[in-house]
């Protein structure tokens, strides 16, 4: 069948079971978006307001759709304005297929009108990236993109493709018949195994590589079988219930201290699909060199690369820990009635004002909710509060931490995952950076709910100003945002304010059940600070600087 | 600190340089050099690049570099297993009554002039990065008008070629 180079686009994106994209037209993609149009309700294009929130959307609909996200630009500062969205896709391992235009094959390199050189730009943030200046190349290019961006450590692929290719024509034919998955090699793990029943008090630490390897249930039924209690990273949240007796909490800077307590007393971490980020670890982490480590991830070059491991294995999560379920049930009664002893201490401590918020929250939404988060003082609160049960149902921008992911995320989250509640916890600071999109959520009728956390400041920066630098709390207040009720009135969005945690119940309650986009404006104190803290210049997950 | 030799077999396609030099200097190494060029097959060209690191450093270099689709083979070639050349080509001054003595220098470096003129003549030599720099540090007194390299290239000894090698283990001094 001989079609346009548009129309190869559109099949090739619907092959890899894909039936939203997101961005924004531009004089190169047009017959890309007129390609769409013509695909009727095959697949759904949602015009965004910014490209960088259709980047966000894209991960956040892959993220919760557990496969590739689409995002399409034109050329120049439609691509440009992809590069924040491509590199949160990227620093969470995010698998998206970006695709931009460009100017006429025979014209690229000669600064045409909105001709911008995006592959030199997005190599460090991309797995890889493609030109297509010939329509013969256009099909076998873009499936290696989709290929290639969710095999291995899932991650973003940039396709840029010249004006006239979209408009050649070419063969296309559909995929060879379902190719049989390679077998999955099974892995023998014995040694690994034996050095496991060796720890008295040996501790999982689980990533976001867990969730990406679909490989939760099986890292719970480890964690069960051996009796091991787990910690896990931002990204790894919901990687075991957060109900579960076994999971003790989210370490890092703002962690939970059981949890980073839990890691400063095991004698074996056993850690799945994580790279060790400054945020978990801290910049000078004294368990380097006196925590053994079992260090399992699928991307070799982070073995070694800042946590050297007595053991490592170089796998999929969900292989891996099927070699590791061979192991005989195992207990370890007195180190995890020690665990126990923190945790009770922690949950003395009474929580403030944000905390109970964002506890309710999650509470409310209930356990299939997908959460979804700005990046800022909101963020840690709903880490550490929310409850997240499942796994991808956490959708925050963790290495990045890009504000202005929020929006554009909840937006490709509710596309991917229509029936589902989303809700998107953000900040004043954080919302400001992408308000445009209120306009994307009323156009699609996307009935997700925003709480906002506003305390009238970039509050994280607040927080750091307070304890750093004596107080000066410059360039973080926020003075002069909108009063977000009223202005999600004016995109046609039911609003409220919440002065208290009854308020917030009321107007969050009655958001989740009209089944329509919704914002609360819910007002916490200027002051209110994330705790604990690490201390930044500390040696890790020992030393605080907030209790 | 030593001096690492990676070989690499990698697409012959555009981009492919910028990538791999990029990836390495945004990782924090710096490259010592790097020469590439177009192997028997059009598809294909072999890159040489050598870095001076510690092992653990090296291991990122190299794990790093095989995520990359482009790289289709990559060799770690240590001192003991390899043989690698460079080409430099030195301009000296030739101050008068001194080029007879610049000559017999070359001689004894098997360096070649490849031209001379009244006041000048510019030296060929080919071999390990050790020559071609005590040829250079000789030549300095003589005074060097410029220098150009082509930085090393390297094979594995033996009839082991890249083709069937297997990626390098990871060498860190973990395990």
């Amino acid at each position: 069948m001989r079609v346009s180079g548009a129309e190869i686009i559109v099949e090739c994106i619907l092959e890899h079971g894909v039936d939203t994209v997101f961005g924004i037209p531009g004089g190169t993609v047009l017959p890309l978006i007129d390609a769409l149009y013509a695909s009727g309700d095959r697949i759904t294009h949602i015009l965004t307001a910014h490209e960088q929130a259709a980047a966000h959307a894209a991960d956040g609909y892959a993220r919760a759709s557990c496969g590739p996200g689409v995002c399409v630009a034109t050329g120049g500062p439609g691509a440009t304005n992809l590069c924040t969205g491509i590199t949160a896709a990227y620093m969470d391992s995010v698998p998206i297929v970006c695709i931009t235009g460009n100017v006429h094959s025979t014209r690229i390199g000669t600064d045409c009108f909105q001709e911008v050189d995006i592959l030199g730009m997005t190599i460090p943030v991309t797995k890889h990236n493609y030109q297509v200046k010939s329509v013969s190349m256009l099909l076998g290019t873009l499936r290696e993109a989709f290929r290639l961006a969710v095999s291995g450590r899932p991650g973003p692929v940039l396709v840029d493709i010249a004006a006239d290719v979209m408009r050649d024509t070419a063969e296309y034919s559909p995929p060879d018949e379902d190719l049989p998955l390679p077998s999955e090699t099974p892995i023998r793990a014995g040694k690994l195994i034996s050095r496991i029943e060796r720890a008295s008090a040996p501790l999982l630490l689980a990533g976001g590589g867990v969730i990406r390897a679909g490989a939760a249930s099986r890292l719970t039924e480890l964690a069960e079988r051996l009796d091991i209690p787990v910690v896990t990273t931002l990204m790894g949240l919901g990687a075991i219930p957060s109900s579960h007796p076994l999971f003790i909490g989210m370490v890092g800077l703002h962690g939970r201290k059981e949890a980073n307590l839990a890691l400063t007393r095991a004698d074996l971490l056993i850690a799945v699909g994580t790279r060790f980020s400054d945020r978990s670890l801290g910049d000078n982490s004294d368990l380097i060199g006196r925590l053994p480590l079992i260090h399992i991830d699928i991307d070799r070059a982070e073995m070694g690369k800042l946590f050297p491991p007595e053991h490592f294995l170089i796998s999929d999560a969900k292989i891996a820990l099927d070699a590791l379920l061979r192991a005989e049930p195992q207990t370890h009664p007195k180190w995890r009635e020690w665990l126990a002893l923190g945790r009770e201490e922690a949950a003395a401590v009474a929580p403030s004002y944000p905390e109970q918020l964002l506890t309710s929250l999650g509470r409310i939404a209930g356990p299939e909710a997908l959460i979804c988060t700005d990046v800022g003082q909101h963020q840690m609160w709903a880490a550490q509060q929310a409850g997240i049960e499942r796994p991808g149902h956490f959708i925050t921008s963790g290495g990045a931490g890009a504000m202005g992911f929020g929006l554009g995320a909840a937006i490709g989250a509710q596309s991917a995952c229509p029936e589902k509640t989303v809700v998107l916890v953000t900040g004043d600071g954080s919302l400001q950076m992408s308000l445009g999109e209120l306009s994307t959520v009323t156009r699609y009728a996307l009935p997700i709910t925003i709480a906002v956390i506003n305390n009238h400041s970039l509050g994280m920066i607040r927080q750091l100003q307070t304890l750093f630098y004596g107080g000066r709390c410059f360039a973080s207040s926020t003075e002069g945002a909108p009063d977000f009720v009223r202005l999600a009135a004016s995109y046609g969005i039911d609003g409220g304010l919440a002065a208290s945690v009854g308020e917030f119940e009321i107007l969050f309650k009655e958001a989740l059940e009209s089944r329509r986009p919704a914002l609360i404006d819910c007002r916490v104190p200027r002051d209110a600070v994330v705790r604990p803290m690490m201390n930044p210049g500390g040696r890790g997950n020992t030393s605080y600087i907030l209790d | 600190m030593d001096r690492h030799v990676l070989s690499l077999l990698v697409d012959n396609s555009a981009g492919v340089l910028e990538r791999t030099a990029g990836l390495i200097s945004r990782r924090g190494f710096n490259i010592d050099s790097l020469s590439v060029g177009e192997t028997g097959d059009p598809r294909f060209s072999r890159m040489t690049i050598i870095v001076t690191c510690d092992a653990r450093a090296q291991d990122q270099i190299v794990g790093q570099l095989l995520k990359q689709v482009f790289v289709k083979k990559l060799q770690v070639l240590p001192s003991d297993s390899r043989v690698m050349r460079e080409l430099l080509l030195v301009k000296v001054s030739t101050a008068p009554g001194k080029r007879a003595e610049i000559l017999d220098i070359a001689n004894v470096f098997r360096a070649k002039a490849i031209d001379v003129c009244a006041d000048s003549l510019t030296l060929e030599i080919t071999g390990e990065i050790d020559k071609s720099e005590a040829l250079i540090r000789i030549l300095n007194e003589f005074g060097i008008l410029e220098i150009t390299r082509t930085g090393s290239t390297a094979l594995c000894r033996g009839s082991e070629t890249i083709y069937d090698s297997k990626p390098p283990e990871i060498s860190g001094d973990f395990e």
